[in-house]
């Protein structure tokens, strides 16, 4: 049954299942175990980014496509849902609006840039995808009036996930039952509802035909699929869950800005997450986007002992700062893709063939 | 029959997925102009880019004047003393017809004489000397090509399709290079679809189909046996006048 | 295709300075935006110009391209700091001699920097552009986060030596005199690339290899060789070009490079990908559009490049001087 809902395509490593197994509960029952506003902070965000990085993977893993737009999307969501709550009533109804408008935008653009560039080269169309995105970002800051520019929005949310609402009187097993706890599983389960809708969608045929595009599209034409079609409804599939993410993180966050959704940096952030993870396999993103997120908030405490540990060697405590933490990723990053091409998962699947 | 310069044994190439050349053994002799005949698809291009090491032969020999040169690189191929004419011509459109001739010419700047007599063949390319051959027309572009690869004297020529959607009289404007430039020492390697122009240049013939050389032998005799020609290359012969 | 040079860009550049004199107004203000136009083009220029030959040529997009113009940068800020006593003199001699070492010292970095990047990083994966893109982008993140570590994650001051600073006053006009510089250092860069592709034959080379790398092995060119040695020219050309932007902006920060980048493929596509023509043309294009919408509209002079981008594929699809590739 579990396999249904997996679609069949399971981690096929003990370990992997293992490590989804634990994320999976730490992320359920993240409430209950991790007490404490910033370790529930860590949880939705990993939900968040690992329904963002699977979108991704969809592009890159399974189609081929590298777009530098994603974040793009992942702000049109969030901004959505911002100005529609901040400028309608703060209701259910202006999320669903907010929501609708931001996916019509999300499909309409990524349709539009799937058409124009997907028939060039590649590496032609990432350029493109970048231009557009860093487009976007600008006028997404120099359009204050609607998006608040530098500074974002911050909105209400609806009643029922406001942090002073109280849907039971005493606390539950330690922990509030509020807003807080709504929002959250709010956020935990549509993130896990749209995970396993992608696992569906790339085990069905139309993912194995982005597949066989993918490995030689040549070949697909040859057969009679037409690459431009399926690349460009690739390219809107992964832009609207992108679109969905950026809503369910607008929503925790109450509150969108530029720094959240459109900076380069979080573009950067996805493809260390789906390569490190490992592309084309689902699972990356939810290995990736753990690892990412959680080390981005407690590595950096490590690495300050460390640095503080080799004060007085020459450049070393520099290079263990925990502002550089980038740099090992990138480095760990720039690794993966030379020799673990499909990332952990990819290497734990390999490990457990043998 | 003069001895082989350039030989194919049980060659076979891959392209991707595609087994495209199944065994080709082929012996092109020295001095003369093997035509390699056969039907669309055939493998007579690719054999021709593995000669020259454009595809990688996935096994087999290939040797040149006794020399195996499977798994060399193509310039180091080239420069064994092969000259090559692709169907798409590979013309440098940017550049001038000078500069093309200029780089075809590896040795140093191309000889007066040889000059002279590629602007008797070809008297176009003068007039275009200092254009970007880009604005040749096809027929010119062909002349181009093949004056490339004669601009000094090389060894072994291989000439794909050099007649290719060109006008009649530009064809016998070629084939009449070709007869002359066969009285020099040169060994030429040609694929060809026309029949005509295949018969009036061809000393020995190769016969290619799907992947395998099925028949070898002089040009003459396949041109007198037409029950023969009709086996190996069907109706799409005659059709090719 | 046409013999001879296709004048339509260059006529259309003359177009639009006309047209932004006749909607500025005031000519002296005109003069200004123009010479800034062309000095931030022409520094675009020398930063783009490497890129698009190595693209056109070994078929490479180096997305960490802005790396070497952020060494080049950073390299001439530590060189003029430890010259500074003849980058502080009043005397344009020891000015000079503080700043070509400058010059000299970021092209040579950058220059040996591209190498060392060309051998280890890019060689590995030619022919895979999915894997070019994420290893250059991966290259420069950890770039960016190793300059952090050897100069520190502050803005760097940049300030031009004194001699280069202020300006030229002819009448009513005030023309900078570093701008001055990077237009003359610029045309020198284009007139010697220029020189080197058409009357060498290594130029002839590269032209030819760019339209058609197959033909040119086919006809006995190791050119293979030659695409470290472009590369090489086009790390050391973007070490030069940041050189000359960071004194433009008088200071250096670490995204100095990445900032480029999107303006650098804006031009190099608009000027068509392997064109050096065509990326002079873009480049100045660029310029002076940012300049001239700058002060009539600043409001969308960000967005403008990427207008303008989609304006000049609408028209010429394949870029403003396409190569024709076979």
């Amino acid at each position: 049954m579990i396999m249904n809902l997996l679609s069949g395509d399971g981690p096929r490593s003990r370990i992997l299942t293992a490590l989804l197994v634990a994320i999976f509960f730490a992320l359920a029952l993240a409430p209950f175990l991790f007490p404490g506003t910033r370790p529930l902070d860590v949880a939705a965000k990993v939900c968040v980014f690992v329904l963002l990085v699977a979108s991704y993977d969809l592009l890159l893993g399974y189609t081929g496509i590298v777009s530098f737009a994603h974040t793009m999307f992942f702000g049109i969501g969030g901004y959505g849902v911002a100005i529609a709550m901040s400028r309608l009533e703060a209701g259910w109804a202006s999320v669903a609006l907010g929501t609708a408008a931001a996916l019509v935008l999300s499909l309409v653009l990524s349709f539009l840039i799937g058409l124009f560039s997907l028939r060039v080269k590649a590496i032609f169309f990432a350029m493109i995808t970048l231009a557009v995105a860093s487009f976007f970002a600008i006028l997404a800051s120099q359009l204050s009036d609607l998006t608040g520019g530098e500074d974002g929005i911050t909105f209400k949310v609806p009643e029922l996930l406001r942090p002073a609402t109280r849907l039971l009187a005493e606390p539950f097993l330690g922990v509030a039952i509020g807003g807080r706890f709504v929002t959250y599983y709010l956020v935990f389960g549509a993130s896990l509802l749209l995970f396993l809708a992608l696992l569906r969608v790339v085990n069905s045929p139309f993912g194995r035909v982005l597949l066989a595009i993918r490995e030689n599209d040549f070949r697909a034409e040859a057969l009679g699929y037409r690459t431009v079609i399926y690349r460009t409804l690739a390219n809107c599939l992964g832009a609207l869950v992108a679109t969905l993410a950026g809503v369910l993180y607008a929503l925790w966050l109450r509150y969108t800005g530029p720094n959240t959704t459109l900076d380069f940096a979080i573009m950067i952030d996805i493809l260390l997450m789906v390569v490190i993870g490992g592309m084309g396999t689902m699972y990356g993103a939810a290995i990736g986007a753990t690892i990412f997120v959680v080390a981005q908030n407690y590595l950096q405490d490590a690495m300050k002992a460390l640095s503080g540990a080799m004060q007085g060697v020459p450049l070393l405590p520099d290079l263990f700062h925990p502002d550089r933490w980038l740099l090992w990723l990138g480095v760990l990053f720039v690794l993966s893709v030379y020799y673990f091409p499909f990332g952990i998962v990819g290497q734990l699947r390999a490990k457990a063939k043998k | 029959m003069a001895d082989a310069l350039l030989t194919l044994a049980g060659v076979h190439t891959h392209i991707g997925h595609y087994h495209i050349l199944q065994g080709v053994d082929l012996a092109v002799p020295r001095g003369e102009l093997t035509m390699l005949l056969g039907r669309n698809g055939a493998g007579k291009t690719t054999t021709l880019r593995t000669i020259l090491g454009l595809w990688r032969a996935s096994a087999g020999a290939i040797r040149f004047e006794s020399e195996d040169i499977t798994q060399r690189e193509t310039p180091s191929i080239a420069n064994l003393g092969i000259a090559y004419v692709p169907e798409s011509m590979g013309i440098f459109a940017g550049l001038t017809v000078r500069e093309n001739l200029v780089l075809a010419a590896r040795s140093g700047p191309p000889e007066e004489k040889r000059l002279d007599w590629i602007f008797r063949f070809f008297p176009p390319l003068k007039k275009f000397w200092q254009l970007p051959a880009g604005l040749l027309s096809g027929g010119q572009k062909q002349m181009l090509a093949i004056s490339r690869a004669i601009v000094e004297p090389r060894k072994l020529l291989l000439i794909d399709e050099p007649t290719k959607g060109l006008a009649p009289a530009i064809i016998n404007n070629l084939i009449e290079a070709f007869a002359e430039l066969k009285q020099t020492d040169t060994t030429i390697l040609m694929v060809e679809q026309n029949f005509h122009a295949a018969k009036s240049l061809g000393d020995s013939v190769a016969v290619m189909d799907a992947g395998s050389i099925v028949h070898a032998g002089r040009m003459a005799e396949l041109a007198a046996d037409a029950a023969l020609q009709a086996r190996l290359l069907g109706l799409s012969l005659e059709a090719h006048q | 295709m046409k013999p001879g040079i296709d004048w339509i860009p260059p006529a259309l550049l003359l177009a639009i300075a006309l047209g932004a004199l006749a909607m500025i107004g005031n000519p002296s203000t005109w003069v200004t935006l123009t010479v800034a136009g062309l000095a931030m083009g022409l520094l675009i220029f020398i930063m783009s110009s490497g890129l698009t030959l190595v693209f056109g040529l070994m078929d490479v997009m180096n997305f960490a391209h802005g790396l070497f113009i952020a060494i080049g940068a950073y390299v001439a800020a530590s060189t003029l700091k430890l010259l500074s006593a003849a980058a502080g003199s009043q005397s344009f001699l020891a000015n000079l001699g503080a700043v070509l070492p400058a010059m000299l010292a970021a092209v040579l970095i950058a220059g040996l920097l591209g190498l060392a990047f060309e051998r280890v990083i890019i060689k590995p994966v030619y022919g895979q552009h999915l894997k070019q893109i994420l290893i250059t982008t991966g290259g420069m993140i950890v770039a960016e986060q190793l300059i952090h570590v050897f100069w520190g994650p502050d803005l760097l001051p940049l300030p031009r030596p004194a001699t280069l600073r202020g300006s030229f006053l002819i009448g009513d006009m005030a023309i900078e005199k570093f701008r001055l510089i990077a237009v003359i250092v610029g045309l020198a860069v284009f007139a010697a690339m220029l020189l080197l592709l058409n009357r060498t034959k290594i130029g002839l080379l590269i032209r030819a290899g760019v339209e058609n790398k197959e033909m040119v092995e086919a006809m006995g060119y190791r050119i293979r060789r030659l695409f470290v040695g472009v590369f090489v020219a086009g790390s050391a050309l973007a070490g030069l070009g940041g050189a000359l932007w960071g004194m433009y902006q008088e200071s250096v920060t670490v995204h100095i490079g990445a900032n480029m980048m999107v303006l650098i493929f804006i031009v190099i596509i608009i000027g068509g990908l392997g064109s050096i023509g065509g990326c002079f043309a873009g480049a100045v294009l660029v310029g002076l559009v940012a300049n001239y919408v700058g002060y009539l509209s600043p409001k969308i002079a960000l967005g403008s490049n990427i207008l303008l981008m989609v304006l000049v594929l609408l028209w010429r699809p394949q870029g403003l001087y396409p190569v024709s590739k076979q």
